[in-house]
């Protein structure tokens, strides 16, 4: 069970003519066992509402809450919140030189579960996502994203939440950088996290692509740093047709 | 003067800070300041006195040998011919000092084609003497030879030391120089190397312990070819000075340096310096050179220089680059680690791991791989336990 409460969510970043507000009160709630996407316009705001949700020190919250079950999320450390069940795939995944890709995901592992995973089914496990992502069982050898392409990176991405298996997936351009093959893997690698028990997802796009395969519950439309406008799947449609020139010039 | 030093000698004069004129008479050095170029960043009151006039006996090391099959390990008398023969003539007081002192060498040897497996090791354990000691090795890897020699120096001493290292042609040699001294220990070690034509040498330094390390490695050329791979692994504690000063001399043409440091400072007062020097001359046409220095910062009160300096007298080269960095944990890195649900202190130590790990690969010398890797984690034990006091406070 996992239900995540934004509430009148305002974010700033720190720029060097001072402080500058990005999320101007976002609102959102999103039910265990439920998929959102967002859509919107380049720098609307976007990767700063799941940046801001998993901890990212470079945002400061200046209003509004988060909540995961009632617990309040922006009240605990990053690894605290990926501990309680939150997840992020990262729209530019970080290069870690030196830490291999298997030395990251057993410690990660260790840390979530308190204990080492057993090595039998661990090993097992860890090359059976890498497969599913068609990712070549050498890639646990080389360091953390260093020199994989851009959909490389994506697919490893997946791979992490196939293992480290959340209650809740902020997934931020996941489908950007990747061609019609890699977005039908990453695809499925979603939709089987969806098929396990009570998982919420909050897909954030720039395109209706994704969302043929990964079919949302909800889509929001996010325009300056704010939802512009809810509704279902069809909202999409409507976006894919008209673009966003209507919320823009609204000036909403 | 030996026949090695003449040669050295003969080659054409370079107008160059980077060469200062060597000597093997004390009294041509004079007495360091402070202010010197050489001497700027060393602290000398720290030295004992060796930069100056301190006398030095022998006793302050117990050394240990443990030869690998075919390789032979003698002393020999300080009057012996070996001295002098990789072209090392003094360039400081400390060195000059240290060659005058000297009441004896020790000479390794690896005999012409002997391919020799596993490592000879050396090791150096200081018995606390308050008096310092000067010493004296040379490594000689004959033609075709292919060998690796550790040198270990550990507990507690006041050393300086000049470490000579031959590589014939077609030679394949590595040395390793491991500074794990206890806390008050001072060792300044002027390392120099000759590489024959076709001859490899991969020179490693791997500064842990000590209250002041200085390190002055150089390599020059006897034959067009020769490659110098020269890697070094520190890391600075709270008071601690590590410095390692690398002047690589393109003598030949056609050879080859690459230049790898790599550091991590933790504590109030850890420093560490970092001043690479590489000299193209002339006549040394289509050599490739690379030099880099790295260093993490990993806690407040801590604090690095880093010079490189390359400086080419031919047009004609291959490549010629440097990188040097001094740098504190990337931001990125550690929210990756930590929104993987990895703690912030493991994250900090993950990301340290991965700094050296290539370079501790890059070193080959398997028996000594698991202990660095080791050693990198006792060192960072300390500094996890003061993040945790200041996080706490
Ligand atoms: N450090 C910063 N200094 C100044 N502006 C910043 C800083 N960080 C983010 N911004 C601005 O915040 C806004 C929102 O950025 P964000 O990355 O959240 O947008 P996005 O919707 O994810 O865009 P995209 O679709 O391009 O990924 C942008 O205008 C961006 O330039
Ligand atoms: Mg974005």
């Amino acid at each position: 069970m996992s239900t995540l409460e934004i509430k009148d969510l305002q974010v700033s970043v720190e720029t060097e003519d001072g402080p500058k507000e990005i999320l101007k009160g976002v609102t959102l709630t999103i039910n265990s066992g439920e998929t959102h996407a967002i859509m919107g316009p380049n720098g609307s705001g976007k990767s700063t509402l799941a940046y801001s949700i998993a901890g990212h020190p470079k945002y400061s919250i200046t209003g509004g809450t988060v909540t995961l079950d009632g617990e309040d999320v922006l009240e605990m450390s990053v690894d605290e919140r990926a501990k309680a069940g939150l997840f992020l795939a990262m729209q530019y995944p970080v290069e870690v030189p030196g830490v291999s890709v298997a030395n990251f995901l057993r410690t990660a592992k260790t840390a979530l579960d308190g204990e080492a995973p057993k090595l039998r089914t661990w090993v097992k496990d860890v090359n059976g996502a890498m497969d599913k992502m068609h990712l070549d069982p050498s890639f646990s050898q080389r360091s953390v994203n260093e020199g994989f392409s851009g959909g490389e990176k994506k697919r490893h991405e997946i791979a992490q939440l196939d293992i480290l298996d959340p209650a809740f997936a902020l997934l931020d351009e996941i489908d950007s950088g990747l061609d019609i093959d890699a977005l039908k893997v990453v695809s499925e690698g979603i939709n089987d996290f969806r098929a396990r028990e009570a998982k919420s997802v909050l897909l954030i796009t720039h395109y209706t692509r994704i969302l043929r395969y990964v079919k949302p519950d909800q889509v929001h439309v996010f325009v300056a740093g704010r939802i512009a406008e809810s509704g279902g799947p069809e909202l999409a449609e409507e976006l894919e047709a008209n673009g966003y020139e209507k919320y823009v010039a609204a000036g909403v | 003067m030996t026949a090695a030093v003449q040669e050295a000698l003969e080659l054409g004069k370079v107008e160059s800070h980077l060469h200062p004129e060597g000597s093997f008479d004390v009294e041509a050095h004079e007495v360091p300041k402070g202010r010197e170029e050489i001497w700027r960043f060393t602290p000398l009151k720290r030295l004992h006195d060796i930069h100056d006039d301190a006398p030095f006996a022998d006793g302050a090391t117990k050394v240990e040998v443990e030869a690998a099959e075919g390789v032979t390990v003698e002393t020999v008398a300080a009057d012996d011919d070996v001295r002098g023969l990789s072209g090392l003539v003094p360039t400081d007081r400390v060195s000059a000092r240290a060659w005058a002192a000297s009441t004896g060498a020790t000479v390794v040897r690896i005999p012409t084609d002997t391919v020799v497996e596993g490592a000879t090791v050396i090791r150096h354990h200081g018995t606390g003497s308050a008096t310092a000691g000067a010493g004296h090795a040379v490594i000689v890897a004959e033609k075709f030879a292919k060998a690796t020699v550790v040198l270990v120096f550990e507990g507690s001493a006041v050393v300086a030391d000049n470490i000579e290292i031959v590589v014939e042609d077609g030679a394949d040699l590595t040395v390793v120089s491991v500074q794990d001294w206890a806390d008050d220990a001072v060792h300044l070690s002027t390392q120099h190397a000759k590489v024959g034509r076709d001859a490899n040498l991969k020179h490693v330094s791997v500064s842990f312990g000590g209250d002041v390390v200085r390190h002055d490695f150089s390599a020059e050329y006897a034959g067009p070819g020769g490659s110098v791979e020269s890697l070094g692994l520190y890391f600075a504690d709270a008071g601690q000075h590590i410095e390692h000063r690398l002047f690589v001399d393109h003598t030949a043409p056609k050879t080859k340096s690459n230049v790898v440091y790599k550091g991590a400072l933790q504590g109030e007062k850890a420093h560490a310096v970092w001043i690479g020097n590489v000299l193209i001359r002339k006549e040394a046409e289509g050599i490739e050179t690379y030099e880099e220095n790295r260093n993490l910062i990993l806690t407040d009160g801590a604090w690095a220089d880093s010079v490189p300096n390359l400086e080419i007298e031919t047009g004609e080269i291959e490549g010629a680059g440097h990188a040097s960095a001094i740098g504190r944990f990337d931001d990125e890195q550690l929210f990756y680690l930590q929104s993987r649900s990895i703690s912030e202190t493991e994250a900090k130590r993950l990301v340290v791991h991965g700094f050296f790990n290539d370079l501790i690969r890059q070193i080959g010398v398997p028996e000594l791989e698991e202990k660095l890797t080791g050693t990198v984690e006792a060192e960072l034990a300390k500094n996890i336990n003061t993040l945790i006091t200041k996080d706490n406070a």
